[in-house]
């Protein structure tokens, strides 16, 4: 197996055993990358200098005894709303070309660390908000096991070159699906942790109450790794949890003997591929083969869960976005007054789905419509919070395809925005409640792409999911591989 | 519209104040930068105080027990459980073009402040203090530093995050001379807590006024005119004052009064428009996500109650109770915190109150006048003042010789005995020493002796006055007095 298919868990054995070294590892990620950006277009910026040193740094401290853990020497890749000091941030927006952060945010900072080498920053739709990476203002990224699709969104860089071999690992952010979702698209294992557990400081927001960062990943070994490095309470974010943290790997490797797993029905039926309900509905019978309680479970709230979101994420991104104005940082345009500087620096600086999403958002907050749309979303929350919560008196997961079909064609929702929302219908209700979701390859599809199986349970409850993940991480014996079309040149 | 008539109708001038108060906690609302006056520009600033992508803000819980302590002064209620809202504006010194305020669940509110005028006291009802953080600072750079004619804007964000509260009345003020003494009441209450240097001109108190009339009698609200810029106590009674005659006259003429906020212009003194509000500004409030509630639970709020000093209005009544009568009880409660522990350890060790507030308020406040001397700096304390008093009392000094001993004390000479004593103004208390100067004088005044002896009874001034020349004014003149009485008559 070439170095840049390892998993992490697999080149850190090597590192230790001294069979390769960090740099090695570096060096066939970049070869990877050169190979593939023309393509697959996961990066906007590799940090070669930067990555260099690292890495070097690496084996020095492995030469000195020096061990930081699992991501020690790990060359990986960081979406690009997370800020970075000294290396160029844009959340894929114009608005921030040029933007070099002079701090970094607080996963970057344990990524440090942790020794982990950072490649670079990969591709995103603008400030997060789409499921294609079609969304960005440096141009699209796409899906490895075919150059025609999406590898879904928005953190589609990061699923991209982790599934294409360019990352050994990356983080991506998770707001309404943005882990899960491209995750599923391109064949790798994504997590969004519970709310509040991952520091959001330093992550370009796009909506605070949702926005959530978690691991892309070749293995679910490999998330869980990933995870306990990143997250922990942070005393720069208030709504950092500041409890006890569960063990991931307490329940890995165990059986799912007794567990009581239920199926959505809600998330299921029309819109969904039947390719993706038959493969997601032969995992369960494996589940319920291996002595899972299989029950099926309704959740009337997930019906409207999509509503809400998209009044709620828009509102909160119409005051999180207002910062950016040209004055401090960023894109600034000509004004002979200072609102007309702003209004251009917008205008100029945003794409069309920001300013769908800011329109829409200010709009839910308005005077007169408040309680007609922002408040009633709030109630609709709560309401999916107390479905969830009844539920899991009964069940110990939940679980659902992650995305209703595969990776789709690029440039077919790019003039729907509904049929883009609808990528997400199975990924939201865990962002509105903050509950943890995990995305497994299970299959592929008959036209080679693969399918993800969606696992979720109640917050905190990390070590019952990455139980149930690792067991149909095992049972799916999933290993396939996306294989690039060879390009001329 | 009312029409001018014979008989004009007479108005009611309905007043609400807000207050902001700039907090003097180490650090900012919502971020470690420091909070300092007079910095050079953009030196206290972070990423967060900034607004920069992605940073968070953490709530400063020094800055939650001051609107605590400042709310419970009030004698406001405080919410179990208060959250944050955002405020929704674009303006180029709000970093953030939101700024994090509150809406609906303040820190504190329903309380109170009574003000005094002209013996009438009022109570007017507070309706909230709450958390907010304040903008940073444009200066407007060309043609008279207008915004709207300026060539450029100069931005300093040394002041975005510190720390703000913001407290509203409720429209129960009816006078400019309230409005005036309500602010004055509420900067003393802010400084007694020391939350805040509570400086009108450095900005870090800040008063607004609400101004509406209506016709005596009527229930029924005028509308409301918001005036601002008014940087002194004067100024926002002048304002208020103008604004209220400004209203009349437009109501008399037939003209409606517009909602809108105007601008007190210090230098014409009158107050002119600045903006015209539609309806209320529609802010968009909306809970800040990144900041979980505040949770001031009961044995807090108790904690911060029990830890309150005496306030200005509580310490009046207590003055008073001691015998301090009138005007005494007031410029004596108001003083400065040196002078007033200088009064407290008096009375404690004994001292006449009345006698004590006298020397303070009197001849040690002209002291420290005119040497330009801080109270802090001061080298008399209670002790002191007590020992001269006694003096005083006891006859080792006359009451006019105590002044001279008070300024040995005040420029650090010692003890008030130990000044009379150097400075040799002890009175004569040997009889027999007195008795040789009364003597004496009469001795080398016979003239004068005689002209007393046949009736001329106001040639004993004179005759005192050899008497207190020749001790160099030791001598008791009272003494002096009926030693001479005596010795004439004999």
């Amino acid at each position: 197996m070439t170095l840049h298919d390892l998993t992490i868990v697999e080149a850190g054995a090597r590192l230790r055993s001294g069979e390769t070294t960090s740099a090695d590892l570096l060096a066939a990620v970049l070869d990877r990358a050169s190979q593939t950006e023309a393509q697959i277009h996961a990066y906007l910026t590799i940090d070669r200098a930067g990555a260099a040193e690292a890495a070097a740094k690496a084996d020095a401290d492995f030469a000195d005894g020096i061990d930081h853990g699992p991501l020690h020497g790990i060359p990986m890749a960081l979406k690009d709303n997370m800020c970075t000091r000294g290396l160029e941030t844009t959340a894929s927006s114009q608005i921030l070309a040029g933007y070099v952060p002079p701090y970094d945010a607080t996963v970057t900072t344990r990524l440090r660390d942790a020794g982990a080498v950072l490649i670079g920053k990969t591709n995103l739709d603008e400030f997060a908000m789409g499921s294609s990476t079609e969304n960005s203002a440096y141009g699209a990224s796409y899906n490895p096991w075919d150059i025609g699709r999406v590898p879904g969104g928005s953190s589609g860089g990061s699923a991209a070159a982790v599934a294409v071999g360019s990352a050994l690992g990356a983080l991506g952010s998770d707001t309404g699906g943005s882990i899960r979702q491209p995750a599923s698209l391109t064949g790798i294992v994504g997590m969004k942790p519970t709310y509040g557990t991952v520091s959001r400081y330093g992550l370009i927001a796009f909506a605070s109450s949702l926005d959530q960062i978690g691991p892309l990943a070749r293995s679910v070994d490999d998330a869980a790794v990933m995870l306990e490095a990143i997250w922990g309470h942070d005393p720069l974010d208030s709504t950092s949890y500041a409890g006890e943290y569960p063990d991931l790997h307490s329940g890995m490797g165990r059986d799912v003997r007794g567990l009581r797993v239920g199926v959505v029905k809600e998330l299921s039926g029309e819109g969904y591929e039947p390719a993706v309900e038959e493969a997601v509905a032969t995992m369960v019978e494996r589940l319920a083969a291996e002595g899972a309680e299989i029950v099926e479970v309704s959740l009337p709230t997930f019906d409207i869960a999509m509503s809400a979101y998209y009044l709620i994420a828009p509102a909160e991104a119409s005051a999180n976005l207002a910062r950016f104005d040209g004055i401090r940082f960023g894109h600034r345009a000509e004004g002979a007054t200072t609102n007309a500087l702003m209004a251009r620096t917008r205008a100029e600086g945003f794409g069309p789905e920001v300013i769908r999403r800011i329109l829409l958002g200010t709009y839910a907050l308005s005077a007169g419509y408040y309680d007609a749309f922002y408040g009633q979303a709030q109630k609709v929350r709560a309401a999916v919070q107390e479905d969830l919560a009844r539920t899991y008196k009964t069940v110990d997961v939940l679980v659902s395809p992650t995305s209703p079909t595969v990776a789709f064609v690029a440039g077919d929702r790019v003039d729907d925005p509904l049929a883009m929302y609808l990528s997400d219908i199975c990924t939201i209700p865990m962002n509105l409640s903050g509950d943890p979701g995990i995305s497994v390859p299970i299959s592929l599809d008959h036209q080679n792409l693969p399918i993800g199986f969606h696992v979720m349970a109640p917050s905190l409850g990390e070590s019952v999911l990455f139980r149930v993940a690792a067991e149909v991480e095992r049972l799916a014996e999933f290993t396939a591989k996306p294989v690039l079309q060879e390009v001329a040149g | 519209m009312t029409s001018p008539t014979a008989n004009p109708t007479k108005y009611e001038s309905v007043i609400g104040i807000e207050v902001h108060v700039e907090l003097a906690t180490k650090s900012k609302m919502f971020c470690g930068c420091a909070v300092e006056f007079g910095a050079e520009p953009n030196t206290n600033i972070c990423p967060v105080c900034l607004g920069l992508p992605g940073a968070l803000p953490v709530a400063n819980a020094q800055a939650i027990e001051w609107i605590m302590e400042i709310g419970l002064a009030l004698d406001c209620e405080v919410s179990e459980r208060s959250i944050f809202h955002r405020k929704n504006y674009f303006y180029a010194d709000l970093p953030k073009n939101y700024q994090i305020s509150q809406f609906d669940i303040p820190v504190c509110h329903d309380g109170h402040l009574d003000v005094t005028v002209d013996n009438n006291t009022t109570r007017i009802r507070i309706e909230r203090a709450h958390m907010e953080e304040d903008t940073g600072k444009s200066t407007h750079i060309g043609d008279g530093g207008r915004i709207h004619s300026a060539e450029s804007t100069l931005l300093d964000f040394n002041r975005s995050g510190v720390p703000l509260v913001e407290i509203v009345t409720r429209p129960d003020i009816r006078s400019a001379a309230e409005s005036r003494v309500y602010a004055q009441e509420l900067r003393s209450v802010v400084a007694e807590l020391g939350v805040s240097d509570a400086r009108l001109e450095e900005g870090s108190i800040r008063f607004d006024a609400n101004v509406s009339i209506r016709p005596e009698g009527q229930e029924e609200l005028g509308t409301k005119v918001e005036i601002k810029n008014m940087n002194s106590f004067r100024s926002l009674e002048r304002a208020v004052e103008y604004e209220i005659e400004r209203q009349i006259a437009a109501v008399d003429a037939g003209r409606p009064i517009v909602m809108e906020t105007r601008h007190w212009d210090e230098e014409a003194e009158v107050t002119h428009s600045m903006r015209i509000k539609e309806g209320s500004s529609d802010y968009r409030y909306f809970t800040e996500p990144d900041l979980v509630p505040m949770l001031m639970d009961e044995s807090w709020v108790t904690a911060v109650r029990e830890g309150l000093p005496e306030l200005p209005a509580d310490r009046l009544v207590r003055y008073q109770s001691q015998g301090l009568e009138g005007d005494l009880a007031g410029v004596m409660s108001a003083a400065s915190t040196p002078v007033r522990s200088v009064y407290e350890n008096a009375v404690d060790s004994g001292a006449d109150p009345k006698s004590a507030a006298n020397w303070l308020t009197g001849e040690v406040t002209a002291w420290l006048r005119r040497n330009d001397t801080d109270p802090t700096d001061m080298s008399l304390d209670g002790a002191q003042l007590t020992e001269l008093l006694a003096i005083v009392d006891e006859g080792v000094v006359s009451s006019s010789a105590a002044k001279e001993v008070l300024v040995g004390v005040l420029e650090g000479e010692g003890t008030a005995r130990e000044v009379a004593e150097s400075r040799d103004l002890v009175q004569i208390s040997d009889l027999s020493a007195l008795e040789a100067a009364v003597d004496a004088v009469l001795d080398a005044n016979p003239e004068a002796a005689d002209n007393y002896r046949s009736g001329e009874q106001k040639v004993l001034g004179f005759l005192v006055g050899q008497v207190m020349r020749a001790t160099q004014g030791k001598a008791d003149p009272k003494q002096v007095n009926q030693l001479l009485r005596g010795k004439l008559a004999s």
